[in-house]
């Protein structure tokens, strides 16, 4: 996996020689350089957006002191960072409201990019902060573009308005009109895919525009979108007007570069983000995210989101607590385990953390392993769970027989909760959440290097191996 | 076939910016080979999503039998460039047919690659060559799939095996494939949902379908397609790689080349993968389905 390996790594290679040097030269620099290009192009980024984003980077580094805290690696990495977050601007996630229901909201994309399912779920979103949304169906071509519109509806909630196949335009009129008689005050069309150099239909938006005179136009565009993403943008956005993007199948493992081509060339927010097919997988747009994505650093802020949706904050302070007395036992292990396991999939959670995704890549985490586990912790008695030290042979025997595993793995999940223990002792001291930090995650990228090894080496898969504490 | 590419050719040069025309005026407009130019046909191939890796290699493929040959027009650059990306496409690759009835294609790929509508395409195309075609809604998640499949298969005069949304797949295509030997039909063209490829879950959903296929017929499924569209970026690859792993991919369709995106996906997958491309859409019409020609394709390119 070269391909993926990431900028910082490539970077750190680039600037070895340069420990103790004063300043960033600019042959230096420009060395640097060509990694940056190849790793914004790889992420899809726009030819001609990297070429100017290299420009700005570059006159930001050259003559850059060489600081003792950060490796001349690191501070080339902190200034494309900041200038990809800077070219995509600030996370403006909201919709337009009209001062004069109903709002219209018009999506609008090519084929397949996914405008129908996130106008559901940019509905269901919007329900739930209180509005009252119409749908409506105004792709007639598709077979069953319309009947898909209503399942979703019906699904969510939110009544869809049709006419069948007749004029878009029509329909759109017509629904702005039912909105108003129905006390629907936000109105959603979903529009036909098209391809922007098919002039016909892409007239049919102006008219539908013309007709209904939209609050907001929101383009949708495939998060795997390559080079040409500028050319689709561009001639949306010239032939339209729009005010927005929403990036789809964000879920997937692209880089994503297509936020910045799409932002560079329409100067539009991308207001937000589909992460699946479930009606509330739509998220904020972040600008830095995306940025640390498209450069391959992992997004750990999503995970500490998520994570903090999970896990209840009394619970956790507890749990420090415990740590700190060292009175951190299996039922707790069990209880972070079932914690960790709402937040998702542990495959994805993963991904999420820096420098571990692209390791992970190919190795499988079965999750079938942590429900190994928690077989074992449940076929223990209360006080084993408390003081696992007096598990010896005949009660490996029974819990191995209880959970339906053998006696050698019993011992080694034992030591490696001894094990586990004692490095949650050292993290303790951190603020916040137990194992939530820095540290963490380090000791997390470390071991999923060892799992990748492990697994080329043909030895047995364990999940602990891997990944000695779940977070 | 030589009328696809004379509608390929018309659909790119519908675009002033197409690969072709910018390659040309590359190749035209320069008066000697230098380091200039080269960056320049570097540029044009990585804006065609060539991939940056492989854009680089063709580049110095080019450099080096440039030196060889001891070429110096800038023009006869071209026909270079020409072989070297009809090699990388490797030969041409057909649909493989069964000794026996059905011949079994299963269709796979991302969300909105156009499955379906390739299913439908397909499904016509046999249909009108004589052969009886049955088709199997394997998409039992997505919203109006099945339906979505129905109106393709009344278009096309093919009869399609479903159960409800929400079903198993797996039992669906179980059918299909039950119908599709005790219907002797000749084809049976089974629809999946589109699934990203990161998703272990989904595609070992789709690993079980394609064992079931397996087990009920000894040599099936005689091709796996991925459809890939032709708008997608250098993540095509790891589509490629993963739905290969998991669904032994036989064959890439490349959906929507009648876009502004200029399918030099093709070039990088063929470098990366050696998966053939075996089928292009060059349109929304039924008849927009077309047999890749890699000399052709490659030729088309540089007119």
């Amino acid at each position: 996996m070269a391909m993926f390996e990431s900028l910082s790594e490539k970077l750190q290679a680039t600037f070895k020689r340069l420990r103790g040097k004063g300043k960033l030269t600019e042959a230096d620099v420009n060395e640097a350089m060509r990694e940056v290009r190849m790793a914004l192009l790889e992420a899809d980024v726009n030819f001609k957006v990297v070429k100017e984003l290299i420009a700005k980077i570059k006159e930001r580094a050259v003559g850059q002191e060489v600081l003792e805290s950060l490796t001349p690696a690191q501070q080339v990495i902190k200034i494309v960072h900041e200038e990809i977050i800077s070219l995509m601007g600030g996370s403006e996630s909201k919709i337009q409201l009209s001062s004069k229901p109903p709002t219209v909201v018009m999506l609008i994309g090519l084929q397949g990019a996914g405008k129908t399912t996130q106008g559901a779920k940019l509905a269901n979103m919007l329900k739930k902060q209180g509005k009252h949304p119409l749908l409506v169906a105004c792709d007639i071509y598709r077979p069953a573009a319309i009947k898909q519109l209503e399942v979703l509806g019906a699904q969510i909630k939110v009544p869809v308005f049709s006419l069948g196949q007749v004029s878009p335009v029509k329909i759109a009129e017509e629904s702005l009109e039912f909105a108003r008689k129905n006390g629907h005050d936000l109105v959603i069309l979903d529009t036909a895919g098209r391809l922007h150099v098919n002039e016909e239909l892409m007239t049919e938006l102006s008219d539908i525009r013309e007709a209904v005179n939209p609050d907001e136009i929101l383009l949708v565009v495939d998060a795997m979108t390559g080079q040409d993403a500028v050319n689709v943008a561009e001639a949306f956005h010239n032939q339209l007007g729009l005010n927005g993007v929403i990036l789809s199948k964000m879920d997937g493992d692209t880089r994503g570069g297509a936020a910045l081509s799409v932002k560079a060339v329409t100067g539009c927010p991308i207001k937000f983000a589909g992460v699946g097919e479930r009606m509330d997988a739509l998220e904020v747009f972040h600008p830095d995210r995306v940025a640390s994505r498209i450069l391959g650093m992992g997004d750990v802020l999503t995970l500490i989101e998520k994570a903090q949706q999970t896990i209840d904050e009394k619970k956790a302070r507890e749990l420090e607590e415990k740590i700190r007395k060292q009175e951190f036992t299996l039922d707790d292990y069990l209880d972070q385990m079932r914690q960790i396991k709402k937040m998702g999939s542990l495959s994805s959670l993963l991904e999420m953390i820096p420098g571990i995704g692209n390791q992970l890549k190919g190795v499988e985490i079965d999750e079938k392993d942590l429900g190994r586990i928690e077989a074992i912790i449940c076929s223990m008695t209360p006080e084993e769970r408390t003081k696992p030290v007096i598990i010896k042979d005949s009660r490996k025997k029974r819990i191995a027989k209880g959970s339906g595993t053998t006696v050698v793995e019993v011992g080694r999940f034992l030591k490696q909760f001894e094990q586990t223990k004692k490095m949650m002792k050292q993290l303790s001291g951190m603020p916040g959440m137990p194992g939530m930090g820095g540290a963490g995650k380090k000791s997390a990228s470390k071991k999923g290097k060892k799992g990748k090894k492990g697994k080329k080496g043909g030895q047995r898969k364990n999940p602990l191996a891997k990944f000695p504490f779940p977070f | 076939m030589a009328g696809i590419f004379g509608k390929l050719k018309d659909k790119l040069s519908k675009t002033r910016q197409g690969l072709v025309d910018r390659i040309e005026q590359v190749f035209t407009g320069a008066s000697k080979i230098d380091d200039d130019l080269y960056e320049e046909l570097e540029e044009i191939l990585i804006q065609a999503d060539v991939g940056v890796s492989t854009s680089l290699e063709l580049v110095e493929m080019l450099r080096e039998t440039v030196k060889e040959r001891k070429i110096s027009d800038p023009k006869d650059l071209q026909e270079v460039m020409k072989e070297q990306i009809t090699g990388k496409l490797g030969e041409k690759s057909e649909l493989r047919l069964s000794d026996s009835k059905p011949t079994v294609y299963l269709i796979v790929g991302v969300n909105g690659v156009g499955k379906t509508t390739t299913i439908g395409k397909l499904a016509k195309h046999l249909q009108e060559g004589g052969k009886k075609v049955l088709l199997a809604a394997g998409d039992t998640f997505r919203a109006a799939a099945i339906e979505q499949l129905e109106v393709w298969g009344e278009r096309a005069g093919a009869e399609v095996i479903k159960q409800t949304e929400g079903a198993d797949p797996a039992a669906v295509v179980y059918d299909a494939v039950q119908a599709a030997k005790s219907r002797a039909v000749d084809f049976l063209l089974i629809d999946t949902a589109g699934r990203l490829h990161n998703k272990v879950n989904l595609m070992n959903e789709l690993a079980k379908i394609k064992r079931v296929v397996e087990r009920e017929i000894a040599d099936a499924p005689h091709e796996v397609l991925l459809v890939l569209d032709a708008t997608t970026g250098q993540n095509a690859i790891q589509q490629v790689k993963l739905f290969q792993e998991v669904a032994n991919v036989s064959g890439i369709v490349l959906t929507k080349l009648d876009g502004t995106a200029k399918g030099g996906v093709v070039i990088g997958i063929q470098g990366e993968t050696r998966v053939p491309v075996k089928l292009i859409g060059i349109g929304e019409g039924i008849d927009d389905l077309k047999a890749f020609e890699p000399q052709e394709f490659a030729e088309a390119l540089f007119v």
